[in-house]
């Protein structure tokens, strides 16, 4: 299913790139968050796909627990994934703030606005 | 009492020239980047030592002298500091014997120079001239330090001594040609030299004693040390030899012709001056034993009443408050000890004797009678630029000390005494070096080593007897007085020519270069920061697209498309759906509600996918984060105006094939990190000690709250941070209500 997968992240991190270069600042926002779920998911493809297998170690055992997923991928994804939500959420406050400041969700309009 | 230091100097200094005169060295050696041959070091030779004494026995006498004149002006703790910084960044430059330590040095007087030609910063003119005395300058040492690095390549060492003991590796090398072109830049703007010259004039901005001691007696003089050290080197090459010789008749012709018509006392010196530094680097690239004897012996003698006449000239303004000589007269009866002294300066300038100048003039001309190509030219233009000098000596002098009775606001007196000590210490030892000359002969006789070894130094001596050299003097003399019985007519024609024919404004045309300049910039920043957050973002993607191509090794198609659509195949399947529908739901989404509520529909497509191949922790996290930034959002969303479509469909396509390339090269690098590797995974660390380091099943909870504890610290702190910031936000448009 590699191939699938891939295709799958190149896809959410063109949605989320050609988001980026929206004008409108909502759409901005929600090219952030496109492109932590792109960066995620690139993160959890590099661990290896393990069919349902999670990252548990016996009780018993010490050491043999070969077949489990990675889980340093997941553990960084999980740091990304809150981290991400902090930045989802204050920058949804921040347009939120930035809209009753300047009345606009243009950002070429805050542009024209610095230059003068 | 600053004096104290450079005078103690001198005294060492003096102290070392029997140890220098045999042949002993003195050596200091500091380790600094040795990895690139660069070291901390200096060296006592011949030359080092006649500049060394240059720098501190003038600069003794100058403190003397500035520590009474700078009494009227403000803050002058810095200046002093910046007059001791340059001391010292002289005395470096003239004994260091690393290529890297000289140039370090060589900047400090640069920048101390700038500092100090500036010191009335709050005069235009006076920025000006620092702010052109700088970028000269210092672009000349910036060639100098590219020049001096391509020299010493071939030696991979900076040492100046290792290309002084073998020039051929530097000689041979193909960067010679350049090398040298741009250590030459470095001397010539540092000395002055046409086309360079004409930050010196400017530099007269400075208060007197920088004058006297940085423009006449020591930085100047820097290029001339340089060239001198070099000439070793050098001495059989024809580009060396020819470039000098030009452009040294050339400055020395055009600084003594634009001194002629100068009302300015400090003008008329700095061109002179210019005239001087083009005779040195004149008689160093003849290369003869003659003309480098000439060379130094015309240096020292520069030095002093050059030095000497800078400082009167500040104790005449300082007086009368001008030095403009049409406001200048009658002086002699004020300040009759004054006038003794500065006219013992200009014989000492204008070559006769008794003064030690008179043996510099009778060795030039010997110099270029001897010179080896063009000496006839050489002597002509020499035999007139003496001439010219000789007349500026002479309007000098009858201009300010008799001339016109002028109306002074307050009666002009003699200077202080602290204001005369230094000029009349150095007449006198031009008037005494004039009748013994060869009390000097040891000194320059080692310095002359240094430059060109294997010749001996011409002896010096005031009287040569009656021969074509004194009748040339005599002659340079007669032509001076007769131009100066013709001075009104000869001025008058002089600033014809100047300001219809010889009129290069190089300064202004600097300026102007300058001006041009910084508009390109302004314009080239416009381009760059043309403030549309789209288009920066756009250059970093498809800038970082085309990098990662660059890096990534040859993909080779090797992949599984087993597309099964049985058990666990089946719901990736489906995720991959929800996604990509998803996804072009919030692309095209009209009403931002729908985008939003989109996005979340991603997201659960995408907790699918972690659930399918064993993200367990992910998947719960990824749940609830996506509601709460679904319900976050609608919360906001609610507030903001409708959906608008800003773009039109032209940027809406080039946007849509950026996005595509981009996310093209980002699915073939997840297909190449996606390979098997043999390298040993940290997580094996992991995954062997969970349990029974850290006691804890689920592997990836025990690293984050074992493991990696302090990573997840900082991560609740991110939380936390973020937390305020949005109740900052919120609470800022509380106040702000309650205000109003």
């Amino acid at each position: 299913m590699s191939l699938l997968m891939a295709i799958l992240i190149g896809f959410l991190y063109a949605v989320s790139i050609y988001l980026l270069l929206r004008r409108s600042i909502v759409k901005l926002v929600i090219g952030i968050l496109f492109l932590s779920y792109a960066t995620n998911l690139m993160l959890f493809f590099t661990g290896g796909l393990t069919e349902t297998s999670p990252a548990f170690t016996d009780i018993a055992s010490t050491s043999e627990v070969v077949t489990a997923s990675d889980p340093l991928p997941q553990a960084l994804i999980l740091t990304a994934l809150v981290i991400g939500f902090g930045v989802a959420a204050f920058s949804m406050v921040l347009i939120y703030r930035f809209y009753k400041e300047s009345g606009t969700v243009d950002l070429d309009e805050l542009s024209e606005i610095e230059k003068s | 009492m600053l004096g104290i230091v450079p005078a103690s100097l001198f005294f060492v200094f003096l102290s070392k020239i029997p140890a220098v005169g045999r042949g002993d060295a003195f050596k200091e050696v500091y380790p600094w980047l040795s990895d690139l041959g660069i070291g901390f070091s200096f060296n006592l030779d011949g030359l080092s030592m006649f500049f060394a004494l240059l720098v501190t026995g003038v600069g003794a006498l100058i403190m003397i002298y500035a520590g009474y004149y700078m009494r009227s002006y403000q803050k002058t703790n810095r200046f002093f500091g910046y007059l001791v910084f340059f001391m010292a960044g002289m005395l470096g430059l003239v004994t260091a014997s690393d290529w890297i330590t000289l140039f370090m040095f060589w900047e400090f007087t640069s920048i101390s120079s700038f500092m100090l030609i500036g010191f009335k910063h709050e005069k235009t003119a006076a920025r000006e001239a620092a702010l052109q005395a700088l970028l000269i300058t210092g672009g000349g040492g910036l060639a100098l330090l590219a020049g001096l690095i391509m020299m010493s390549l071939p030696y991979h060492s900076f040492s100046i001594e290792a290309v002084i003991n073998d020039p051929q590796p530097f000689l041979q090398s193909s960067l010679f040609v350049p090398a040298t072109i741009l250590i030459l830049i470095g001397a010539f703007t540092k000395s002055a030299i046409f086309p360079f010259h004409f930050w010196l004039p400017g530099a007269m901005q400075a208060p007197s004693p920088v004058s006297a001691f940085l423009h006449s007696a020591t930085m100047v003089k820097a290029g001339i040390y340089l060239l001198a050290r070099l000439h070793p080197v050098m001495e059989s090459q024809e580009l060396w030899i020819y470039t000098l010789s030009v452009f040294g008749v050339v400055t020395m012709f055009v600084g003594a012709w634009f001194a002629l018509a100068q009302q300015d006392l400090k003008k008329i010196l700095a061109y002179t001056t210019v005239s001087a530094l083009g005779t040195m680097v004149l008689l160093i690239g003849t290369s003869t034993a003659y003309s480098v004897t000439a060379a130094l012996v015309f240096l020292l003698v520069h030095a002093f009443y050059k030095a000497t006449l800078f400082m009167m000239a500040g104790n005449i303004e300082k007086i009368t408050g001008t030095r403009d000589m049409n406001q200048l007269g009658q002086l002699n009866r004020f300040m009759p000890v004054a006038t003794v002294i500065s006219l013992l300066a200009l014989l000492s300038m204008s070559g006769i004797p008794p003064m030690i100048g008179f043996i510099g003039k009778e060795l030039m001309y010997e110099a270029k009678l001897n010179a080896p190509a063009a000496g006839n030219f050489i002597l002509l233009t020499g035999f007139l630029a003496n001439a010219f000098t000789v007349f500026v000596s002479l309007r000098f002098a009858y201009g300010v000390f008799w001339g016109k009775k002028q109306d002074f606001k307050k009666q002009p007196h003699e200077p202080d005494v602290s204001l005369l000590v230094g000029p009349a210490v150095l007449v006198f030892i031009s008037l005494l070096l004039g009748i013994f000359p060869n009390q000097i002969a040891g000194l320059l006789g080692s310095a002359f080593q240094s430059v060109l070894p294997g010749e001996t130094l011409i002896k010096l001596k005031l009287w040569h007897g009656f021969n074509e050299i004194l009748l040339l003097s005599f002659l340079t003399v007669l032509l001076g007085v007769v131009m100066f019985v013709y001075r009104k007519a000869i001025i008058r024609i002089v600033c014809y020519l100047n300001s219809n024919y010889f009129n290069l404004k190089l300064s202004q045309r600097f300026f102007t270069g300058i001006d041009v300049f910084l508009n390109l910039t302004k314009k080239k920043t416009a381009v760059v920061q043309h403030g549309y957050h789209r288009f920066y973002l756009m250059t970093i993607f498809i800038a970082a697209a085309l990098l990662l191509i660059l890096t990534m090794p040859a993909v080779d198609f090797q992949f599984d498309f087993d597309l099964k659509f049985d058990g666990l195949s089946f719901f990736v399947m489906l995720a991959a759906i929800m996604i990509i529908a998803g996804s072009i739901a919030v692309i095209v989404a009209q009403s931002r509600l729908v985008a939003l509520i989109a996005t979340g529909f991603v997201g659960i497509g995408i907790t699918i996918v972690f659930v399918l191949y064993s993200g367990v922790d992910l998947a719960i996290t990824m749940v609830m984060v996506e509601t709460l930034t679904v319900v976050l959002g609608a919360m906001v969303v609610y507030h903001l105006p409708k959906y608008l479509n800003y773009s039109g469909v032209g940027s809406r396509i080039r946007d849509g094939i950026v996005a595509v390339f981009f996310g093209f090269v980002m699915g073939f690098l997840a297909l190449q990190t996606s390979k098997p590797t043999t390298l040993t995974k940290i997580s094996d660390y992991f995954v062997e000690n969970s349990y029974t380091k850290a006691f804890g099943e689920n592997i990836v909870n025990v690293i984050l709250v074992d493991f990696r504890a302090l990573d997840t610290l900082g991560e609740i702190v991110v939380l936390a941070l973020a937390a305020i910031g949005i109740v900052s936000l919120l609470k800022l448009n509380a106040q702000k209500k309650s205000s109003r």
